[in-house]
């Protein structure tokens, strides 16, 4: 299973069809304790660059934009009653949403594993 | 050894307890725990005396109350020790120099309550007959005076009820005449970044899309930015001048004329008005609209977060489209503008009512009061005093802390400063939570977001020259500490009646109503 | 300037440090074409104390004093009798003097204040949750009606005709900017609430009914059936009361189902003070908690354990959330909500439940009084401390004549509603503890010689 990379620090990792969105260890550290994560309803339609969910510390609240193109199949529920996961397990536990994609290139603009940590070491 | 410290503050401080002894209940001396209602009252307790009355005559039907509403009662000697308890608990002007930037907070004359609570103004019904409350609308009609000559425009919104409630008012008169001149296609306004809050949210709400404008390396706006970015889809912009750097936009007109040539309209976040009181009037900078905190510059109390009043002064192409209701005066009689009235006056063009009533009329008696007492010369005194004491303190601590803006010129009635050089791993937080166990409240931290870590401090001009100095070797003695590494200052305050508190807990599992079972052993 | 500390000599030896010839040298950013020479032209100069306060009571006694005639008026305003310990502890520094809570560890004073405001509102009003107040009732109102658009992502709202027009008129000049689409009529002057009719108006579109208890000409309603009616369509239900001593002796919104109740304080703890600062109640269910307008203060606990008080849940507001913001409300009411807490406070359950006996057993003889002058007729029949009376000319000028003979009658239709001819006779009566058998029947007497 491939696991691409945004600018905005959101990863993305593709089962066939379908992608499974969270947000980097990078981000995480970055929005210290996570306190609340808003994460879309099953059904909802994205392009590409969206704002899909919203991610709040104590004092900052962020968007976390669609990967890439979609439907959404099931947001994390987890994340309600227990939001911390985001911070113990940004890239396991912590995922936000899954999403059928509807145009797979769109994957080939993002970054893999290795050019994101360069790109986060560079920051 | 000892020459940080010039303020009494002793490392030994920093032992938390120091090893004196734990007290039973919890209170150290006057520092005095304090329960909840909820804890400590009951249902059957009442600090008022009612006469009994015959339920019988009841109209209520099955709508009668059934259920107990849940609301514990206490004695009067009970209340009075509850809230005179919880007081201690707060900071406050009465005690010591409060540098909150951007807050303005000011000494609060006592004249004013005074005035407040006479019963011709305090006990008095909204919708009573003009008749009978012409010296009410006089109080209105006489402040509005005084705001709209201190300020060079044209005519004043009274009824906006804060600072917030007039940028809504001011952007409202601006879509308002736009709309009016079929120029509704303006969907722009420009802020700049280091705006409060409070502008984009109310352009947002007010249906316009915020765009950014650039500041300059010298934390003002950046003229030839926003001179560029003016075109037929600008409505107009929102500027605070002074501005929240605590400097004056000193190209203002030019950027007035530049959106005005463009089709646009300038609203001016007035919050920072305390600056120049007196000795600058926004008319002569071509401002189209701008709110006056009445809660800032002049001086009504800030209450723990409000009440507060915004007034909005209009220049003459935005007056038509102000809000319902207004005063004005015919002869010697003064008359209340409604719906019906505005009307029959062709004043319809107003944008409507923004609020039940009059506005903050407890607000405007005190206004009034405290500008009756400095008159034209105290207020441009005011004016001068809160911008050299703020100099006086942004030169006084350049040395320890960095100063951004420090060497373009004076600042105006606040000096900021940034978290640059402060030893790794500490921050503005550490140093303001330092300056609560030297006494004071904390400045404003990270406002504006312009300057990392920021720092905004705004003495104003009640501070005599001797509060100010013990301030400054306080913040000094602190930014010292920031800077030397003293791992004590990552846990202050310790002395103030609680340590820094879980906010992450808070807002994971809020608890916004009492509860039986108290937080700690729920989370367990 | 006895508010001014600074010496002349302060002055000179401060400029010195800042390396300032003169107190010019400061304002150099300003241009000098915006540069005052000197005090603004026009202007009295400082006056003493005993010259303000002379200036401010002559402007005081031309108001008639509600407190000093026989007293009716109401319609969203009502004159209680608040307690003395009320003013003076309100008037403590700490509480007036300090800022918003932004400091938790110095205003827990402030902060425990509002988590126990909010609790007693959340049980007045029959909500989960309550926050820590908006400007006054006819903000808080349309705040709910644009919470209700982000919950329910409807633009509709319908409002019923007993709203107070105030209320009606504020959400109208929001609406214009926000593009909702609101459906209001004028009342009719009967004692029939429009309860049944907003029902059958519901439809896939609404976003809420904003429905007033007791309504502007006093009466109640059950609630009930309404709160149904929207669940059905998943519409939420927005209750207003703008006299929260009623519900003392009446059921709460929250408990007849009201998704938001948002209310007017200012009956308790704050005064009349001719409209304002008054305090805005907003209480709404648990789930809709994170679109909630204004502050929230929360419970937690300090780094040594103890219990301590924060404001939370920040991130829905203007300074962090900026142009995403629920609201781009910033002061609150604070010193109001003081006054609202400690006045519930004094009363507690017995307190609140006696006086609001106290109101309507009083509003209902003087309903039955003012009915028995020849030509006037009860409009309402179930009502709490306010009711509608028809009388047989115009009422507006009735008023107006009392208030020369010194009688404050209540509200008039007319001045509400100047447009409604079906509504000029209609006079609008409230009757609280304040009022006394002698008051009534002045009014009553006076009523009947001007009619005559």
């Amino acid at each position: 299973m491939a696991r691409y990379f945004t600018e905005e620090h959101e990863w993305i990792e593709i089962d066939g069809d379908v992608g499974t969105v969270g947000i980097s260890e990078y981000a995480q550290s970055q929005l210290g304790d996570i306190v609340f994560v808003d994460v879309p309803d099953e059904g909802k339609e994205f392009a590409k660059g969206d704002e899909a969910a919203v991610v709040e510390s104590v004092k900052a609240a962020s968007d976390v934009y669609a990967p890439a193109s979609g439907t959404v199949i099931e947001g994390n529920s987890a994340l309600t009653d227990d939001p911390s996961l985001v911070n113990s397990d940004p890239e396991g536990d912590g995922w936000f949403f899954r999403i059928s994609l509807s145009d797979s290139s769109e994957l080939e603009e993002l970054m893999d594993e290795d050019a994101y940590a360069s790109f986060v070491k560079k920051l | 050894m000892n020459a940080i410290n010039q303020s009494g503050w002793k490392p030994q401080m920093n032992a938390r307890e120091g090893g004196a002894p734990m007290t039973s209940t919890g209170n150290k001396a006057l520092m005095l725990e304090e329960a909840l209602i909820f804890e400590i009252g009951s249902d059957e307790t009442c600090g008022v005396d009612l006469p009994e009355v015959d339920a019988a005559a009841s109209r209520l039907g099955d709508l009668a109350r059934e259920r107990p509403i849940g609301l514990p009662g206490l004695s009067e000697p009970e209340a009075v020790r509850h809230y005179t308890r919880l007081s201690r608990q707060n900071y406050a002007i009465d005690l010591g120099l409060f540098p909150l930037g951007s807050c303005t907070m000011k000494h609060n004359p006592r004249l004013n309550e005074k005035m407040a609570r006479l019963p011709g103004f305090a006990d008095v019904h909204p919708l009573a007959p003009v008749d009978s409350i012409q010296g009410a609308l006089e109080v209105i009609h006489q402040l509005a005076h005084w705001l709209v000559t201190l300020t060079g425009m044209h005519s004043v919104a009274m009824s906006p009820k804060a600072g917030a409630h007039g940028e809504l008012c001011g952007i409202l008169a601006i879509k308002a005449a736009l709309e009016a001149c079929g120029e509704s296609g303006r969907k722009v306004i420009l802020v700049p970044e280091s705006a409060h809050g409070t502008n984009p949210a109310t352009a947002a709400f007010a249906g316009f899309t915020v765009e950014d404008i650039p500041a300059t390396p010298e934390g003002r706006v950046d003229l030839a930015a926003l001179t560029a970015r003016l075109g037929p889809d600008v409505a107009g912009v929102m500027i605070t001048n002074p501005n929240t750097c605590g400097l004056f936009e000193r190209d203002m007109k030019a950027i007035s004329d530049a959106v005005h040539e463009a089709g646009g309209f300038v609203y001016c976040d007035g919050a920072n008005f305390n600056a120049i009181v007196g000795r600058v009037r926004p008319g002569d900078l071509g401002i189209d609209a701008m709110h006056i905190n009445l809660h800032k510059t002049f001086s009504t109390p800030h209450g723990g977060g409000g009440p507060g009043s915004g007034p909005v002064v209009f220049s003459e192409a935005l007056a038509p489209y102000a809000p319902l209701p207004f005063v004005e005066k015919h002869g010697d009689h003064f008359v209340l503008v409604e719906e019906e009235t505005a009307r029959q006056e062709q004043h319809g063009s107003s944008f409507g009512r923004m609020v039940a009533f009059h506005g903050q009329m407890g607000m405007f008696t005190r206004a009034l009061t405290y500008i009756l007492s400095h008159g034209a010369d105290g207020l441009r005194q005011v004016a001068e005093d809160a911008v050299l004491n703020a100099n006086y303190v942004l030169r006084r601590l350049e040395d320890v802390l960095d100063a951004p803006f420090g060497g373009s010129g004076p600042c105006m009635h606040e000096a900021l400063f940034s978290d640059e050089g402060l030893a790794e791993g500490f921050t503005t937080l550490d140093v303001a939570k330092g300056l609560i166990d030297e006494g004071y409240h904390p400045m404003t931290m990270y406002f504006p977001l312009v300057v990392h870590g920021a720092m905004l401090v705004e003495p104003t001009e009640t501070e005599s020259k001797a509060a100010l100095d013990q301030f400054i070797d306080a913040l000094r003695s602190v930014a010292e500490r920031a800077k030397a590494g003293d791992a004590s200052l990552k846990s202050a305050p310790h002395f103030a009646p609680r340590a820094r508190l879980d906010e992450t807990l808070a807002a994971r599992k809020p608890v916004l109503v009492w509860k039986e079972q108290p937080l700690a052993e729920a989370a367990e | 300037m006895r508010y001014l500390p600074l010496t002349q000599h302060d002055r000179e030896a401060m400029l010195s440090v800042v390396g300032a010839g003169s107190i010019d040298d400061l304002f150099v950013d300003v241009p000098e074409a915006a540069q005052l020479d000197g005090p603004v032209h026009g202007l009295p100069d400082h006056a003493s104390e005993l010259a303000v306060e002379r200036h401010m009571t002559a402007l005081a006694r031309k108001n008639t004093v509600a407190g000093e005639v026989p007293f009716f008026l109401g319609c969203g305003a009502y004159k209680h009798h608040v307690p003395a310990s009320v003013d003076h502890l309100i008037q403590r520094g700490e509480f007036l003097t300090a800022y918003t809570p932004y400091q938790p560890e110095i205003a827990q004073g402030t902060l425990q204040m509002l988590f126990e405001f909010q609790t007693q509102v959340a049980r007045l009003l029959g909500t989960d949750v309550a926050n820590a107040s908006m400007y006054d009732g006819s903000t808080a109102c349309w705040e709910a009606i644009g919470m209700a658009r982000r919950i329910t992502k409807r633009g509709k709202a319908i409002l019923s005709s007993g709203l107070h027009p105030h209320y009606v008129s504020v959400a109208k000049t929001m609406a214009k900017f926000t593009g909702d689409v609101l459906e209001s009529a004028a009342p009719t002057l009967s004692a029939e609430t429009d309860v049944a009719d907003l029902i059958a108006r519901i439809d896939a579109d609404t976003s809420c009914v904003v429905v007033q208890y007791p309504d502007i000409l006093g009466r109640i309603a059950d609630l009930s059936e309404l709160a149904t009616a929207c669940q059905a369509k998943k519409a939420l239900l927005i209750a207003v009361v703008t006299e929260p001593v009623a519900l003392g002796a009446i059921k709460s919104p929250g408990e007849m189902g009201a998704d938001i109740v948002v209310g007017e304080g200012q009956s308790l703890g704050v005064g009349l003070q001719f409209g304002g600062p008054y305090v805005g109640l907003f209480g709404c269910k648990d789930k809709y908690v994170r679109q909630m307008p204004g502050r929230l203060c929360g419970e937690t606990v300090d780094a040594d354990g103890r219990r301590g008080f924060v404001l939370t849940l920040s991130t829905r507001e203007q300074h962090i959330r900026r142009e995403k913001a629920t609201s781009n409300i910033c002061t609150n009411s604070g010193l109001c909500a003081l006054a609202f807490s400690i006045h519930m406070t004094l009363l507690g359950e017995k307190g609140l439940r006696g006086l609001a006996m106290v109101n309507h057993t009083k509003a209902v003889a003087a309903a039955e009084r003012l009915a028995q002058v020849p030509g006037v007729e009860l409009v309402t029949d179930r009502f709490f401390n306010e009711f509608t009376l028809k009388l047989p000319t115009e009422a507006r000028p009735v008023v107006r004549t009392l208030a020369e003979r010194g009688v404050l009658a209540g509200v008039s239709l007319g001045r509400l509603y100047p447009d409604a001819d079906e509504l000029k006779n209609g006079l609008v009566v409230a009757v609280t503890e304040v009022v006394t058998d002698e008051d009534v029947e002045a009014l009553a007497t006076a009523l009947q010689e001007v009619l005559a």
